[in-house]
């Protein structure tokens, strides 16, 4: 390998191989053009779920409903995790990139991919919401777009791989990954075997809108379909775990206490998170009590046991380090002199405590096939999965963008003060959002509907009026989140475009 | 650090006290939400239906309207309204954005609520201020629910899974009497 190819990044002295950088940072951009996207889709749809304001007409609603899930639970998503494993891969590595062209080639799939999703639900092709449960039906390109968008990825995962092996071949580092390298790739596994069950559902579903399948079965498409939508969701955690011990190493030069009871923890979400799917299915027909029950309880707590242990580990090894520094007065002043004012760490801990409290409680008892009655399809999931994918994975990438930039694009972030109090307002925002969603939710409220005051149906029923100050509660705080949403993406554009040059 | 290599000897570092406090604690939580739900299963009162058949939904549409032309005591808003005996088997199908019939149950009889779709999926919701129940409603699928209405009212059912452009104006009514 051609020393050329390298650079030395002065900050951290960490290897940066200038193949990779290109890709990480093409991945990043494509990223957060998405989140943007996304933003504005929610900001629409948060608007209109208000009865008091109510500003899209219905189609436009679901249009951007869908096109809200898919930019932000897919496309941002996934292209911030694969720069990531590109990061981890090589600089954490002092490794090369194993195929640089064929990064492009997945990030080109990808970008092509979610352009034709975006095209055709926006034109009204795909009035099918993100789940796209049959027998409603999208127009064919819509399913082709996603599975372009899945096979870039899949190629993308495979690149990460062939890094790891020759990294390993090369002897680039010296004795085991580092933990966050080894926890990016518990998220690659998982990732195959997610993308697997993808390609079972997404594939099927393609040639029956193309008529050559005569029917999909609703039911098998939603076992099928779960069996990768809920793993899909484990990749994230297991990524926003990694990035939680990035940002705390990062920020305080916090070190793994015990590294084996980590990547055991590690490990338990690559062994048990496959299972659980079903606590999509709790009230569905079809599947037995014993499979429901088997499927949802029996292993989906060693996946919870090892968030906890995560939840531990990552605040100890802070306090430790902290302390370490001189702040080890009495029980708590090494909380009170942590860096709060660094993006990074107060990303971190505010994803852990929602993740954790919003995200993770809820959805341990939502899952359960007695809450799921009461629970299921309300605007309680909506917040449950606000507190999982927003206000803990994105947040925590939120987080870790305000170092992509100066380590990797090289440029100085342009407002201190407005990345120092941007993770407090999403973090709040979605606090709020999600947990008055819920709120909301346990009346009755339903997800995905237009408007919950029936006017001009024919038996129209009125909500509880507490339910409605709960969906003005959680309007307010999506109004917050979409403000440091929006002050995330002004503040990181405007740094890669006109921030001082490093 | 966790973005370099572990020291030499990691895997053999014993867990601090605080370590292993922690990890007994999070598994005792673990094993009592494990055992929580199967327990549940069996001294509570609250478990979704498993009873469910396979149906063409042609034959369920004419199951469901020969039921609904048998007991049928009146109409609303062109939507039939059915007293069924006590203790039976009642049909409700949702199909065309619309729950059918309006079924009319008598406080403290156990019935059997056949649900099914005629063209997409739905969700069946019962709302009232009091309490909510959620299923899901498959086409070809008929899932049986067993109910003993408790409290006399009118109860709404609204649809709580997108169903296409007419998923909102999806409502239905069940009446107890
Ligand atoms: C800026 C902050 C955000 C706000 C204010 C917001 C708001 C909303 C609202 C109002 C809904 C519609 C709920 C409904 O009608 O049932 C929704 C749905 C959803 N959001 Fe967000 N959201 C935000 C960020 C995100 C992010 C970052 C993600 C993913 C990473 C995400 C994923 C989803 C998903 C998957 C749905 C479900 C769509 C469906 O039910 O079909 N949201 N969001
Ligand atoms: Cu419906
Ligand atoms: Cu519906």
């Amino acid at each position: 390998m051609a020393s050329a190819d390298f650079r030395t990044c002065p900050t951290t002295g960490l290897k940066v191989h200038l193949p990779a950088e290109g890709l990480i940072k093409a991945n990043a951009v494509v990223a957060v053009v998405a989140i943007l996207i996304g933003g504005i889709a929610a900001l629409a749809v948060l608007l209109t779920r208000l009865p008091a304001v109510h500003i899209l007409p219905a189609d436009w609603f679901y249009r951007l409903l869908t096109a809200h899930a898919l930019d932000m639970l897919v496309v941002w998503i996934i292209f911030f995790e694969i720069a990531g494993l590109y990061f981890g891969g090589t600089v954490l590595l002092n490794s090369r990139l194993a195929a640089p062209k064929v990064g492009w080639l997945a990030f080109i799939l990808m970008v092509v991919g979610a352009g034709i999703v975006n095209a055709i639900v926006l034109m009204g092709g795909a009035d099918v919401t993100f789940t796209s449960y049959p027998p409603l039906k999208a127009h064919p390109a819509y399913y082709l777009g996603i599975i372009l968008f899945a096979v870039g990825t899949l190629i993308a995962v495979g690149l990460f791989f062939g890094t790891l092996a020759i990294a390993k071949k090369e002897k680039t580092y010296d004795g085991s990954l580092p933990m966050v390298t080894f926890g990016l790739m518990c998220a690659a596994i998982i990732a195959v075997l997610t993308l697997l069950h993808g390609a079972a559902i997404y594939i099927p579903t393609f040639l029956w809108s193309i008529g050559l399948l005569p029917s999909i079965d609703p039911s098998m498409y939603r076992l099928i379909f779960w069996g990768f939508g809920h793993p899909s969701q484990q990749i994230n955690v297991c990524a926003m775990v990694a990035v939680w011990y990035l940002l705390a190493t990062l920020t305080t030069g916090a070190k793994p206490l015990n590294e084996k009871l980590c990547r055991t923890a590690f490990l338990l979400y690559v062994l048990f998170i496959n299972v659980a799917s079903e606590h999509h299915l709790l009230v569905d027909p079809v599947l037995s009590t014993a499979h429901k029950i088997f499927n949802t309880g029996y292993v989906m707590h060693l996946a919870v046991l090892a968030s906890m242990i995560h939840a531990f580990a990552v605040p100890a090894m802070t306090e430790v380090a902290l302390r370490k520094k001189g702040y080890s007065k009495g029980l708590f002043e090494w909380l009170k002199k942590a860096p709060w004012g660094e993006p990074g760490f107060s990303s971190m801990m505010l994803s852990l405590l929602i993740f954790g409290f919003v995200g993770g409680i809820t959805g341990v008892t939502f899952g359960t096939e007695q809450i799921s009655i009461i629970r299921h399809n309300t605007w309680a999931i909506t917040g449950h999965f606000h507190g999982t994918v927003v206000g803990g994975t994105t947040l925590a990438f939120m987080g870790l963008t305000y170092y992509v930039v100066p380590l990797i694009f090289r440029r100085e972030i342009i407002s201190k003060k407005a990345a120092q109090i941007q993770p407090y307002l999403f973090g709040i925002g979605v606090f709020i959002m999600a947990n008055s969603m819920m709120f909301a939710g346990s009346y009755g409220i339903p997800r995905r509907h237009w408007d919950i005051t029936f006017a001009g149906t024919a038996f129209p029923y009125a909500f509880d009026p507490t339910a409605m100050l709960f969906m003005t509660l959680a309007g307010l705080g999506g109004l917050l989140a979409i403000i440091g949403g929006a002050m995330y993406v002004l503040n990181t554009v405007g740094s890669v475009f006109f921030g001082k040059k490093l | 650090m966790s973005i370099v290599s572990p020291e030499k000897g990691w895997y053999s570092e014993p867990l601090d006290k605080e370590e292993k406090v922690w990890v007994a604690i999070a598994l005792a939580w673990c094993l009592l939400t494990f055992f929580l739900m199967p327990v549940w299963h069996v001294v509570g009162k609250q478990n979704p239906s498993s009873e469910s058949y396979r149906v063409d939904p042609v034959k369920f549409n004419e199951i469901a309207t020969a039921f609904t032309e048998k007991y049928k005591v009146g109409e609303e808003n062109g939507i039939p309204i059915v007293h069924p005996p006590a203790g039976s088997d009642v049909f409700v199908v949702a199909g065309g954005y619309q729950w059918r019939p309006i079924l009319e149950l008598e406080k403290g009889k156990e019935y059997r609520i056949h649900l099914s779709s005629l063209d997409f999926q739905h969700g069946f919701s019962l709302v009232s201020p009091k309490f909510v129940m959620n299923y899901m409603v498959l086409p070809g699928y008929d899932y049986v629910i067993k109910v003993t209405p408790t409290e006399a009212g009118t109860y709404s059912i609204i649809c709580n899974e997108f169903c296409g452009m007419g998923h909102h104006i999806m409502i239905g009514k069940l009446i107890v009497k």
